[in-house]
């Protein structure tokens, strides 16, 4: 039986490179052994990608992208009719906003361990990439239930289009395809939501691990195990990513899924968070609702745009601000002079400028959420500055730190 | 030169060649997929003008009619309103409406055709990102905030909170940049208006 299956892998090999494959990626693929909670989020963002593309394939077989059928077949058909239709709906929804806490999660852990500097700038970069896509992904599929909050939360995105000047006109009738959001917006919307951006995203997702295995993963000491080497070339502080750590990745997956069936069985709308109470009502293009909020994990980027008043009578500032708060990330690895990647043996006060813009974002997020006021949106400028201020003045503060001593090896605390 | 050696400069020039027409090739190809994306003719069809009838609306009253799907407000004002129009303006951002989007014949104080100064016509799209604006006729509304208790009503977005008056003309210091803006707009009669067409270009 054995030597069959050995007969069998060798016809494969020669065909195709199977073995080589899972050496490279998997059975010697060494990995640093001092990986601590934060190393969980990685293999978690695959998970939840594989939960909304099976749970979307599913939705896309009762979904009708069309604006007189939409609602309906969302909320009659799929959460009533549909046998287990709003379990699979549920589970995609959650989904959605489970793959934002994963990746913030994630692209945290990144920012204190320096997972983003020399070599990894590339696997920084496909990371930014890929959490724009997600965002477009989130904020299209959020149009298809077709529900108030759709609607009138694509309205406002769509019209950051037609702040910019000269062609924003025309530039938000192309891609609304209409002088309205209408049918033509929601049929290309979910054309892009389930083929276009899934399909860069999948390329994106590959590029990003393919970038990671060829330059080793970063830890928590920020020490590069691959230059202490034994004497058959395998670094000593790593250890073969399978089985120690795919075997490690079950316990956060089984942790991850026990929240992430309370939320899909008992609050499937998190409070109107996950599921905002608008979006139960069909969308209305001539009644705007009281308050619009867009879906919690594009809040912190909202209040920015909020946070900019318009000059010259033009909102194409804060559209700017709101924009350059993302396209900042992609210059992390050079805005940041300190050669030591750790948080561990970086100085103390660039602790407190983390958590402080730790704090600063989820105010933005917070704030994002609520109707504004004058004092609320002195904070969120207040917050805005520190945002950018944190990127911006990186260059000059990151050559200022007093380091402490790196250690040569990992360490295991 | 012999047979089997390179010709570098014109390999170089073949490839350049060949990457040139194939760009403008997929440029080509390119235009039909981006062009499907503009408003079908079925959609241009959909924006041809309406009709409104305000042969029912009283002074204080307005209506919303939908004309290429935005909401086109019809506001019947009263003489006091007119009277505040005029008075009232130290707090406006643009208040002859230099920087905002009107046909020539609104561009004046009440932003409305001169031979029917009451009735407003405007488009209930906040000029900030495109929600509709609430009217507020109420004088003593909670609305009023920051514009203190002498407000005497308007429009209201709450979206962002822009402030309007009831010429639709923005309120200094709101995140709504211009004033509403008008569409072009005829009186076939005193009762009838046509919305999308003024009879100057068709």
């Amino acid at each position: 039986m054995g030597q069959k299956v050995n007969d069998l892998m060798g016809w494969v090999d020669a065909r195709f490179p199977m073995t080589k494959m899972w050496e490279e990626h998997l059975s010697k693929y060494y990995a640093p052994k001092n990986f601590n909670f934060w190393y969980f989020f990685g293999s978690l963002a695959m998970l939840v990608l594989v939960i909304q593309i099976v749970s979307g394939i599913f939705l896309a077989m009762f979904y009708k992208p069309d604006t007189a059928l939409a609602f309906q077949s969302v909320e009659m058909n799929i959460m009533r009719d549909v046998e287990w239709g709003w379990l699979i709906r549920y589970l995609h929804s959650t989904g959605a906003s489970a793959f934002f806490i994963v990746v913030y999660m994630h692209m945290f852990r990144g920012l204190i361990y320096g997972s983003y500097k020399k070599p990894r700038e590339l696997v920084w970069i496909f990371g930014v990439l890929i959490f724009l896509a997600l965002m477009a992904e989130g904020f299209m599929g959020y149009l298809l239930p077709w529900g108030q909050m759709s609607f009138w939360g694509a309205q406002v995105i769509i019209n950051l289009v037609s702040a910019i000047p000269f062609i924003g006109g025309e530039l938000s009738e192309w891609v609304r395809g209409d002088y309205v959001i209408g049918d033509a917006t929601l049929n290309r919307f979910f054309s892009l939501h389930i083929v276009a951006i899934p399909l860069i995203l999948l390329g994106l997702i590959v590029a990003h691990i393919i970038a990671l295995h060829e330059v080793g993963s970063n830890n928590p000491d920020g020490v590069e195990i691959k230059k202490n080497k034994d004497e058959n070339g395998i670094p000593k502080d790593g250890i073969p990513f399978h089985p120690y750590y795919s075997v490690k990745d079950i316990v956060g997956v089984v942790v991850f899924l026990i929240f992430f069936s309370i939320v899909v069985f008992f609050l499937p709308e998190m409070f109107g968070y996950f599921l905002e109470h608008a979006n139960f009502e069909p969308a209305n293009p001539l009644k705007t609702p009281e308050h619009i909020a867009p879906v919690w994990y594009f809040t912190p980027y909202y209040s920015i745009l909020r946070a900019v008043p318009s000059i010259a009578g033009s909102a194409f500032p804060g559209v700017i601000a709101m924009g350059a708060a993302i396209v900042v990330l992609f210059f992390l690895p050079w805005l940041d002079r300190n050669p030591v990647k750790s948080i561990r043996y970086r100085a103390g006060w660039y602790k407190i400028l983390i958590a402080l813009f730790v704090v600063s974002f989820i105010i933005l997020g917070i704030l994002g959420t609520l109707s504004p006021t004058d004092g609320r949106t002195l904070l969120a400028q207040v917050c805005t500055i520190y945002y950018f201020a944190f990127f911006f003045l990186m260059p000059f503060y990151t050559k200022l730190e007093k380091n402490k001593p790196v250690p040569e090896r990992v360490t295991m605390k | 030169m012999s047979a089997d050696a390179v010709n570098n400069s014109k390999r170089r020039f073949l490839v350049a060649s060949t990457t040139v027409v194939g760009a403008v090739g997929a440029g080509f190809v390119a235009v039909p997929f981006v062009k499907s994306w503009l408003p079908s003719a079925r959609a241009k069809a959909a924006g041809a003008p309406v009709v409104a009838d305000i042969s029912k609306l009283e002074e204080g009253q307005m209506i919303t009619v939908e004309w290429r799907g935005k909401p086109v407000y019809i506001l019947k004002r009263t003489d006091e309103n007119l009277k505040v129009l005029e008075t009232d303006v130290d707090m406006l951002a643009d208040v002859n409406s230099d920087k905002s989007s009107q046909p020539e014949y609104t561009k004046n104080s009440v932003r409305a055709i001169d031979k029917y100064p009451h009735i407003s016509v405007m488009e209930g799209v906040c000029t900030h990102l495109g929600c509709a604006p609430k009217y507020l006729p109420d004088l003593n509304n909670p609305f009023a905030g920051s514009l203190g208790k002498g407000w005497k009503g308007g429009f209201f977005c709450p979206c962002h909170g822009s402030f309007y008056d009831l010429a639709g003309r923005v309120y200094a210091g709101m995140p709504a940049p211009t004033n509403l803006p008008i569409p072009l707009h005829v009186f076939k009669s005193a009762t009838m208006i046509l919305i999308g067409q003024d009879g100057s270009n068709a």
